[in-house]
């Protein structure tokens, strides 16, 4: 039987979003409890921010949080609803019953993988999976690093592997030259967004920064030697010992989905308290609609203040919360992945590695859970949380439904109930 | 083969049991059209475990099961790689001296049949399965039993129907059946001899007064642990739980994969449609696991499902001519069995419908018995 916690609000995910949540909540006088994975706060962008390191907001929204009243539980995933309203959660191998009177999910995002001939070679990594990696305390030093992908995220990622002493060959950015200009003419709106991206620009200035350029093949024995590129027009190769490809993030839509939530062209529906469609669920950060760190942070407020009963403040973040719900779109719209990405696909290319299920396998399949009951694509431990964005996008398949657990878990955490007396 | 204008039969439902029925029908030289509302496999086969196992419950689901065994180990070098066919014997586990006596009973009545069974001991038990706890108190051992993948055997069969000229459309619904017509939900009508319902646990949306209800059920698979068990394990109360009053109710089975993977069950609920994961008897499905598994409550879990047994009254399918409507069979009602009983239904629905001598006595599955 399973330790029960009881509290007012629920957040899931310590990012920028979570954290902000709960600091609100917190100081609007709510109990509060904020679950994450991971070991520490911060999400994905705010990875590794301790005292006094790390980017100033980061530390800032750290210090609110750990002055307030919110209580972190850390390396604690959600495995589950309970079914009575609660959620399973699984800390340190053990099973916990979290019971809230309310719910924030801010559950982020992950990197978005397309695949293409020698994308499961080792050192293929995706770009915000390079960020991390340098982050842990992983060199790069004289590493040949080649970064073919998409989106703002490569801007800083560029930056911190230049600085580290890497070797960066070449940033690859998809999207074609226009789109991406037109994106940054648009930013004049956003000065601080120019400022940052100048800055980051600035210190991987030897390397070259090429729109409309994405890579097709990666190749090597057993790690990526080298890398086939092509503006369309020309291929070449760049010699490398790690490949950077990702095309942006996806949202973690699974926890939403699993509760009920209604989702809408892969976006969780909120309204302007950033509730759901589920009765005192509320959702704020990437699951929304891809957004970025802003956008999360506000979104994160105003979910905190709606959830602790202090609707009325929250129209000061509005404001803000549409201006950089705009900008969201621009860059949705500048940065979204080209036909070309997916026909680089070929009969041989896995599909999904965790099934090892090649292109030509799925092919008669009509949708994603016919492919999986065909091939068992989708199947395997991350299940399908890979190759279904992927799928989405080069067959326009809609997930299939998701299933506890929502992280592998053990079965004796699953079979877990709250030691409550509704819990027999 | 030339292609008359409409087909001889019509099969509705291209799950295993009608996949099956096709098979045998395009066998017998007929022009059979299978319509799907979906895709082949992806109701009720796609959520079942694949086990093929013989069970004594009445002689006539032995009849069916154990001849339907005869036809899946007939077949067994023919089945695609996919279909992960393996022989794969059970483990009817007793867990204290009332239940061996079952298993004693059991083994006889399995014995004047010519099916192979043995008793195991409590010793014999624990060597076969080192970890099941100790002091159970003994097993009948069925060594004829098989596991496939219930999806892939069910496209193979439709493979099979088409290579003896039957034709498969999928995404098709039917929302009528006639006398010798079906009616799609693009509006069109087909014209046929012959009806075969073998639309599972939806079989009664079709065929009103039908006694076939959806029988939820739950199942969990976990990572690769190829060692874990190498049988088949059931409780004996298994079969209680098959037929109990109660509004729901779990039983200890468990199933190693072709893949390494542990397949654990079992639960049953009558709650409708409802797909929906019921936490509760979740967890109880699983620790009765425990119960005889300790260290299972250690192996990772990677997901868990639900499907719906077309459960009928009785516990025994219907399969035979619906007196209400000329020319309309039935093929439906299969419970927890239809994997298995999938190529005996098949066989015997298609002998009855060309006239040719059963090879099975049919009377105790035909759907008029349950009429009121
Ligand atoms: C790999 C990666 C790198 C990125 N790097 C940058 C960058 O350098 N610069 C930039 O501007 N933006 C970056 N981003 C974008 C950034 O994530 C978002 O803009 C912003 O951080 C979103 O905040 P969030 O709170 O919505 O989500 P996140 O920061 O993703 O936080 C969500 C948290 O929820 C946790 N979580 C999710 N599900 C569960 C569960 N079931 N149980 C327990 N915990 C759970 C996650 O582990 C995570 O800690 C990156 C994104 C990714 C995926
Ligand atoms: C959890 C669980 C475990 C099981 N384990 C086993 C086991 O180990 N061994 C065993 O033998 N059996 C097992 N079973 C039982 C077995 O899965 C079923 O008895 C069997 O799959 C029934 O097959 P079917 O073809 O009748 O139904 P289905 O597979 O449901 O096929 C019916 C088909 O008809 C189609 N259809 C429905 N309505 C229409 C319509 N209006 N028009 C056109 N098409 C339509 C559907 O799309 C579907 O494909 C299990 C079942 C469950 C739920």
């Amino acid at each position: 039987m399973a330790e029960t916690l009881k509290t007012e609000v629920t957040v899931v995910g310590a990012g920028p979003a979570g954290i902000a949540a709960a600091c609100r909540a917190a100081e609007s006088g709510a109990r509060v409890l904020l679950l994450d994975e991971n070991p520490r706060a911060g999400g994905q962008i705010w990875r590794g921010t301790r005292c006094g390191r790390g980017p100033a907001g980061a530390r800032r929204w750290l210090a609110r949080l750990s002055d307030s009243s919110a209580r972190l539980v850390d390396t604690t995933a959600v495995v589950d609803t309970d079914g009575d309203g609660g959620l399973l959660v699984e800390r340190r191998g053990e099973a916990l019953v979290v019971e809230g009177e309310r719910l924030i999910v801010a559950s982020g995002a992950r990197e978005l993988f397309l695949p293409f001939p020698g994308w499961t070679l080792p050192n293929v990594l995706g770009v915000g999976g390079g960020q991390a990696l340098l982050k842990s305390g992983v060199s790069f030093r004289g590493r040949k690093i080649v970064i073919a992908g998409s989106g703002p995220l490569l801007l800083p990622v560029a930056a911190a592997l230049a600085t580290s002493g890497a070797h960066l060959r070449l940033v690859a950015e998809q999207a074609p030259a226009h789109r991406v200009h037109g994106f940054a003419l648009s930013c004049w709106r956003y000065p601080g967004k120019l400022i940052e991206a100048t800055r980051y620009r600035a210190a991987f200035l030897a390397t070259a920064y090429r729109t409309g350029v994405w890579a097709v093949a990666a190749r090597g024995d057993d790690r990526v030697e080298e890398v086939v590129l092509t503006d369309g027009h020309r291929s070449w190769t760049e010699p490398c010992d790690y490949l950077l490809a990702s095309y942006g993030l996806v949202p973690n839509l699974e926890l939403p989905r699993l509760l009920g939530c209604a989702v809408d062209n892969d976006r969780v529906t909120v309204d302007d308290h950033q509730l759901t469609t589920v009765d005192d669920v509320y959702c704020a950060g990437e699951p929304t609609g891809i957004g970025g760190l802003e956008l999360a942070l506000v979104e994160g407020e105003i979910a905190g203040l709606a959830a602790a009963g202090r609707d009325r403040e929250e129209t000061a973040l509005a404001g803000r919360r549409r201006r950089l719900e705009r900008f969201a779109a621009a860059l949705a719209h500048a940065f979204a992945p080209r036909q070309e990405l997916a026909e680089r696909v070929e009969v041989d290319t896995t599909i999904c590695r965790c099934e090892d299920v090649a292109w030509k396998q799925l092919h008669p399949a009509g949708s994603f859970r016919q492919a999986k009951l065909a091939t068992r694509v989708g199947m395997g431990p991350c299940q399908g949380r890979v190759c279904g964005p992927a799928l989405a996008l080069l067959r326009g398949w809609e997930a299939d439904r998701v299933r506890p657990p929502l992280r592998v878990s053990t079965l004796g955490v699953l079979a877990s109930r709250s030691k409550g007396p509704a819990g027999h | 083969m030339t292609r008359r204008s409409h087909p001889d039969v019509v099969v509705v439902g291209g799950g295993i049991v009608g996949a099956a029925c096709a098979w045998y029908l395009a066998a017998e030289g007929l022009a059979v059209l299978v319509l799907d509302a979906g895709f082949p496999g992806g109701g009720a086969t796609g959520a079942g475990m694949g086990h093929l196992v013989v069970m004594d419950e009445t002689e006539a689901q032995f009849a069916l099961t154990s001849y339907s065994l005869e036809l899946w180990t007939a077949l067994a070098n023919e089945l695609s790689a996919d279909c992960q066919d393996e022989p794969r014997s059970t483990l009817w586990i007793a867990a204290d001296e009332e239940e061996l006596a079952l298993v004693e009973a059991k083994a006889e009545f399995y014995h004047r049949r010519g099916v192979a069974a043995e008793v195991l001991s409590s010793s014999e038990l624990a060597g076969e399965e080192p970890e099941l706890r100790p002091g159970l108190a003994g097993a009948l051992h069925v060594p004829g039993d098989r596991v496939i993948y219930p999806p892939a055997a069910a496209r193979w069969l439709l493979d099979r129907a088409v290579e003896k000229g039957a034709a498969v459309q999928t995404d098709c619904r039917v929302e009528e059946i006639g006398s010798g017509w079906v009616r799609t939900a693009r509006g069109e009508k087909i014209s046929c001899d012959l009806v075969v319902n073998a639309a599972g646990p939806e079989a009664p949306r079709l065929t009103s007064g039908l006694p076939v209800e959806p029988r939820k059920g739950h199942l969990a698979i976990t990572e690769r642990y190829p060692e874990f068990c190498r049988h088949q394990l059931v409780e004996l109360g298994y079969l209680k739980s098959t037929h109990t009053e109660a509004a729901d109710s779990v039983a200890f089975n468990i199933q190693p994969r072709a893949t390494g993977q542990q397949l654990i069950g079992s639960s049953r609920e009558l709650v409708g449609w409802d797909l929906s994961i019921n936490r509760r008897l979740l967890a109880a499905m699983i620790r009765r696991a425990f119960d005889y598994l300790p260290r299972l409550a250690e192996l990772q879990v990677i997901r868990v499902w639900t499907g719906f047994r077309p459960a009928t009254p009785d516990g025994l399918p219907l399969i035979g001519p619906w007196p209400a409507i000329d020319g309309l069979w039935i093929a439906a009602g299969h419970e927890g069995l239809g994997i298995t009983m999938a190529l005996g239904t098949g066989r015997l629905l298609a002998e009855c419908m060309v006239g040719r001598q059963p090879s099975l006595d049919p009377a105790p599955y035909e759907p008029a018995r349950l009429e009121s």
